[in-house]
């Protein structure tokens, strides 16, 4: 047998032996996104449906922005937030740096951008589409946009999970600001990253077994929530052109 | 004579690079029942919008009677995923001069639904409902608010034979109720149906009223001809 059928062999025992030592990290990695996603979906949602019906001068500069942060390299957002809790950046009174709190920040940073820009976009389509007729049956903006993103509320649990695979599959900003420091900060991405660096293959190939099945799983969620969607409603649900979840 | 419940005054509107109204007078008496006429872009659902107060007047006045209430029907109208009597419901609820609580806006929008026929899907998701169930419904809807005028936005228009029939017949059925009824304005590309339920035609062309006649004159082919060439034109391509 040759090193990688060995590594992937040895990854398999590691995982279905439950070892304590990979187990913990991909527990870390679910705790922390899980968190960073829910904080995120709770500001990126109503931010998105605001968005989607408010007119205001700029909104095109502040879209184009949007936009743009969806793009936002891990990295650059690690680098902004260690800047932020360094001892003398602004939010150095925290005392988060490499912490789990510091990790949380630079996925909710990198999440938001996500949630609001698709949240933004679902809405609007239903709001340019039938906007007017909640309007004339006296539906005001902001009332318009929370009835809209309820009724849209299977796109939005599609992107929810979309938010969530962006956030575990990252490894930058953790990295940066986490510090993968062993038994406190490591996450299932560092750890991997670490590991391959030390040449421990089998720990690494079987963190990225349970990191490729974290996403697959998500997937599968989003496929069946459309086909629910489909089943329920009659049609698609408005998320179908959404990217899926990537690791 | 009827009392004047809209009056519209050299009303133009704007949109964007497109002049939607050019100087539209018009005035809508209780009882009308006005179809407004004319080919795609004449500006149709423009002024069914400006009358509705969805789009404000670039130029001109729209003016409303007081105590004159309206409701309006799209083409497509929008259900939310909800059950049929909870989505009327939430039209009451929203209608903030009335100022009902969820349970008054169900009992109300059940009352809504029998009398369109569909209280037997009361509790199926207004979504799931046929094109032609979902324009009742939406009757139903603009109905429960008690409108004094009832706009309608080619209401018939992407429904089959049978679904158009009733539709029609709810809206003759309101126009004439004996307890209410409702002044009818709406826009229509089938002449049958105009001259079914109208009692006047509005024929619009590039934004501008080009024939405002009883329907009887406006199907009466050598007055229409006298009195509107361009209108004539279009009754004869429609009917040809």
């Amino acid at each position: 047998m040759n090193t990688f059928t060995d590594s992937v062999l040895t990854a398999l025992n590691l995982v279905t032996s439950f070892d304590p030592a990979l187990w913990v990290v991909v527990t870390r990695s679910l705790a922390v996104s899980a968190t960073a996603c829910l904080l995120a979906y709770g500001v990126g949602v109503a931010l998105g449906a605001w968005l989607a019906v408010a007119r205001f001068r700029g909104r095109g500069l502040v879209l184009v922005g949007l936009n743009t942060l969806l793009a936002l390299p891990s990295v650059v957002v690690g680098l902004v937030v260690y800047l932020l809790l360094s001892r003398t950046g602004p939010l150095g009174f925290l005392g988060w740096m490499f912490s789990f709190q510091a990790m949380v920040l630079a996925q909710f940073i990198l999440v938001v951008p996500v949630v609001t820009a698709l949240t933004r976009q679902v809405v609007e389509d239903v709001e340019r589409q039938h906007g007017e007729q909640w309007a004339s049956l006296g539906a005001g903006p902001w009332l318009r946009s929370l009835l809209l993103a309820w009724d849209e509320r299977l796109a939005l649990l599609t992107i929810a999970v979309t938010a969530f695979g962006r956030a575990i599959s990252e490894v930058g900003a953790v990295m940066i600001v986490g510090g993968n420091i062993d038994g406190f900060t490591r996450v299932m991405t560092t750890a991997i990253a670490l590991e391959t660096s030390k040449g421990d293959l089998p720990l690494a190939l079987g963190l990225g077994m349970v990191l490729l099945a974290v996403v697959l799983l998500l997937n599968t969620l989003v496929a069946g929530l459309r086909r629910w969607g489909a089943a329920r409603h009659g049609r698609p649900a408005a998320a179908d052109g959404l990217v899926g979840v990537q690791p | 004579m009827s009392a004047v419940q809209i009056t519209l005054d050299a009303v133009s509107v704007q949109l964007g690079a497109q002049q939607a109204l050019k100087g539209v007078s018009l005035r809508i008496a209780a009882g009308e029942r006005v179809a407004l006429v004319g080919s795609n872009g004449s500006g149709k659902s423009s002024l069914l919008r400006t009358l509705h107060g969805l789009v404000p007047p670039t130029q001109g006045q729209v003016t409303q009677a007081p105590g004159v209430r309206q409701a309006m029907l799209f083409q497509r109208p929008h259900m939310l995923r909800l059950s049929a009597l909870n989505n009327v419901a939430l039209g009451l609820w929203l209608d903030r001069a009335r100022g009902l609580n969820w349970s008054a806006a169900q009992a109300l929008a059940l009352q809504a639904l029998q009398r369109v026929g569909l209280q037997s899907v009361a509790r199926q998701n207004g979504r799931q409902l046929s094109g032609g169930q979902q324009q009742r419904l939406a009757l139903a809807r603009a109905w429960a608010r008690q409108p004094d005028v009832l706009l309608l936005d080619e209401p018939t228009a992407s429904l089959d034979p049978h679904a158009k029939r009733e539709v029609e017949a709810l809206m003759a059925e309101f126009a004439c109720a004996p307890d209410r009824p409702l002044t009818l304005v709406w826009a229509s590309h089938n002449l049958g149906q105009v001259k079914r339920l109208a009692t006047r035609v509005v024929y619009l062309e590039f934004g501008q009223v080009m024939a405002d006649l009883p329907v009887a004159d406006f199907f009466n082919t050598a007055l229409l001809a006298e009195c509107s060439p361009a209108a004539h034109a279009f009754v004869q391509g429609e009917l040809s």
